[in-house]
């Protein structure tokens, strides 16, 4: 990959976050005799950029670094090398008074919104937190708008003098979505906000945060390994293997023609029960482990799994490609392989499909 | 051929701080057979993990069992010793937790943990115990299996963790396998994996499953069974392509507009339509009273439900109950 890319979309006002070339590599623990240390390539080489106001997915295995590359841009992990620019600066740059700035309006949601909540501290302080932490408004207006966002995400002004345990799972859900929107933030990144709660809760926090979004603007970078949801969720959809990007398109356009292998695979986990799905399931799901992602071996990441692999796809890294205006695919072969077709009859197979 | 498991009437109660027993499940039936899958589905809170841990006689303290009969294979399990229990568990029945952590002992290496279970249960020796622990192992998937084998649970993910106790649980070759929300942590491609691995383990060894999920959506292929839990009370029970392509109940039909299918091949309206969704929600301990538990979020609330105590559930068609006064006008 070539290293220096300059930025050229800073200007550009369409988009509120621009990745470029991001890496993130830990160093193991372990050193093999008579050589360097070795890495995990947690993100190996991500770009994209998300648009305002619009949902950008990122979906992929256990691993992937998709948490990692959520954790970059939050500046909650060490960068080894890229660009993060946010609202036309690269915040890898910033420290002290301006990183603060931009922490305002920077805000996660995790998985477990337990363990993401101090258990000693009453709901209403913690989502004044960030409002003390980063000195915004006075006290009283303070206590005012923690009242607001209670009630913006569905809960009783009362709710402020609980403890985390008193609430149930979706509620410390809405809660940790109360304390991000409160600094007023213009991207929330939720990394699997949705996974851990039951499907009944799951619809209401995605419903909210659609309306949240529709209310106030807001931009999302949504990680999920629930591909419906995803669908459901985003406009736009970048698919991780081993720290790369492999896919990356419109939400209307990968679920008709995706073009990656590895999407095909996932897609074949997770189509909706019927033959269609065991004929996509018994063609294009891998199997086998996901290789190590301590110094992965040069080539496609893929290839080890791949049923398309040739003996190139081993030695040379495929580029993310353009294939049409806003599809990029990473393969050697996307111009060879056919995508899967999702009709009954282009599957050999009379049944309809139910829906 | 009667049913491998029987539960009848199981009623579970928590004594709370003034010392009053208030109901967690009431009067909850059903059977599971051997070579079968019965699941249970409802939101969290409904009482599904406390269903399972009553029939490995493992609820947390405070929990009591206040009334019914729990039959494995013709023996009461409620009234068996101790001693018998905990041999019964392991080859009896093993049951996949939630909680990973719960059931993984943090000193021991996973390998060394499954080599356990399969030396007590098998009679296996070291070596070949070992040999077979690799081979679960390698069957729930675990990459770079190698180094994991001799790794302690915390060296590992949450997704990986929950693999091992699937191959632990496995390992003793039970007669029943409770698995409580068993991929729910993992990622599809996992998830369809283990249950391709559960679906195959279950033919060849005639394994009954008891299946616990959130997931309505995922049960009809899965199940051959299914109850429906709302507040600890089954309002909905029967065979699960019926239940899941006819649901009759206002919850069960509720559950399943939450769920978003993947839809292929077809383009998206660029607007987003809301997910259907349950507004509130299930009614905590101790505030669950007579009427029916749904009323307060049932959109097909009329007087009769609400000057009346919760109905019982009533067959509506061969293999199909319902808990609902208007279980008659809710069409198909
Ligand atoms: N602090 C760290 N030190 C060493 N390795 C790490 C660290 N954090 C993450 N990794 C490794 O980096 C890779 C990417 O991890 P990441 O958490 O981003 O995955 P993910 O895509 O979010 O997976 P999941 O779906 O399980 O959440 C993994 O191999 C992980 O083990
Ligand atoms: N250790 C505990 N102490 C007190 N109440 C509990 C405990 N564990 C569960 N409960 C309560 O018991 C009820 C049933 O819980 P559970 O069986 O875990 O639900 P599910 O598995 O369906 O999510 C819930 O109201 C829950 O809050
Ligand atoms: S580059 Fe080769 S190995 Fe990689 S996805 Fe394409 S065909 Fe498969
Ligand atoms: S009994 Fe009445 S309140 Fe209860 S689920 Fe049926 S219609 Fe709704
Ligand atoms: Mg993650
Ligand atoms: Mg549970």
């Amino acid at each position: 990959m070539t290293a220096l890319q300059t930025v050229q979309s800073s200007d550009d006002s369409d988009f509120l976050l621009d990745v470029n070339d991001l890496v993130v590599h830990f160093e193991t623990g372990k050193r093999r005799p008579f050589q360097g240390p070795s890495y995990v390539h947690a993100v190996d080489g991500v770009s994209f950029r998300v648009r305002r106001g619009t949902t950008f997915g990122i979906v992929g295995e256990s691993g992937s670094g998709k948490s990692t590359t959520a954790q970059a841009i939050m500046r909650l992990v060490p960068v080894t090398s890229g660009q993060i620019v946010f609202h036309g600066r690269n915040i890898l740059d910033l420290a002290g008074k301006p990183l603060r700035e931009v922490r305002k309006q920077l805000q996660i949601v995790f998985q477990d919104p337990f363990s993401a909540l101090n258990p000693r501290r009453r709901a209403g302080d913690q989502i004044r937190e960030p409002l003390d932490l980063l000195n915004i408004g006075s006290r009283g207006e303070r206590d005012e708008r923690v009242r607001r966002l209670l009630g913006e995400v569905g809960l009783p002004p009362q709710a402020a003098d609980l403890f985390p345990h008193q609430f149930s799972g979706g509620q410390r859900q809405r809660l940790c979505i109360a304390r991000a929107l409160a600094p007023e933030p213009d991207l929330i990144v939720c990394d699997e906000a949705v996974s851990a709660l039951d499907v009944a809760i799951q619809a209401q926090i995605l419903n909210l945060l659609k309306r949240l979004q529709r209310e106030r603007g807001l931009t999302y970078i949504f990680i999920s390994h629930d591909l419906s949801v995803i669908q459901q969720f985003c406009d736009e959809i970048a698919v991780m293997y081993l720290g790369k990007i492999v896919e990356q398109a419109p939400t209307a356009g990968i679920f008709v023609e995706p073009r990656h292998p590895y999407t095909w695979s996932l897609i074949a986990a997770a189509a909706p029960p019927g033959p269609i799905r065991d004929e996509l399931k018994r063609r294009y799901l891998v199997k086998g482990d996901p290789p190590s992602p301590v110094d992965p071996a040069p080539g496609c990441r893929f290839a080890q799994r791949c049923p398309s692999a040739t003996e190139n796809c081993r030695i040379v890294l495929p580029q993310l490609d353009a294939i049409r205006p806003h599809h990029y695919v990473a393969c050697h072969r996307v111009g060879e392989l056919d995508p899967p077709a999702f009709d009954a009859a282009a599957m050999g197979n009379p049944v309809q499909q139910s829906m | 051929m009667g049913a491998l498991l029987q539960v009848e009437s199981l009623n579970v109660g928590l004594r709370n701080g003034a010392g009053v027993v208030v109901p967690v499940i009431e009067n909850l039936s059903f059977e599971v057979h051997s070579g079968r899958t019965t699941a249970l589905v409802g939101e969290s809170g409904c009482g599904k993990s406390m269903t399972a841990l009553a029939i490995m006689r493992l609820l947390p303290e405070d929990f009591v069992i206040t009334g019914g009969r729990i039959v494995l294979e013709g023996e009461d399990i409620l009234s068996l010793s101790p001693k018998r229990m905990r041999a019964l568990r392991g080859n009896g029945m093993s049951m996949i937790f939630q909680e990973p952590m719960t059931a993984l002992n943090p000193l021991f290496t996973v390998g060394d943990q499954i080599a356990e279970v399969l030396r007590w249960h098998q009679g296996l020796s070291a070596s070949a115990a070992h040999a077979q622990a690799v081979e679960f192992l390698r069957a729930v998937q675990i990459p770079a299996l190698e180094q994991r084998v001799n790794a302690y649970p915390h060296q590992l993910s949450g997704g990986m963790r929950q693999r091992v106790m699937i191959a632990m649980a496995l390992a003793g070759r039970p007669k029943l396998l409770i698995a409580d929300e068993p991929t729910t942590a993992l990622d599809v491609t996992v998830q369809a994996q283990i249950f391709d691995l559960l679906a195959k383990l279950q033919q060849d060894t005639g394994t009954a499953v008891l299946l616990i999920t959130h997931d309505l959506g995922a049960v009809a292929e899965l199940a051959d069974d299914v109850l429906v839990l709302y507040a600890g009370r089954c309002i909905e029970s029967g065979a699960s392509a019926d239940l899941v392509g006819h649901p009759r109940h206002p919850y069960t039909r509720g559950l399943l507009g939450c769920v978003p299918h993947l839809k292929l091949g077809q383009r998206m309206p660029a607007v987003w339509s809301d997910l259907g969704e349950i507004a509130g929600m299930v009614p905590p301990l101790g505030a669950r009273g007579a009427d029916c538990a749904f009323l307060a979020r049932c959109r097909d609330a009329s007087d009769v439900c609400r000057s009346r105590p919760q109905p019982m559930l009533e067959p509506i068609e061969t293999d199909h109950a319902v808990s609902c006064w208007r279980k008659s006008e809710i069409a198909a």
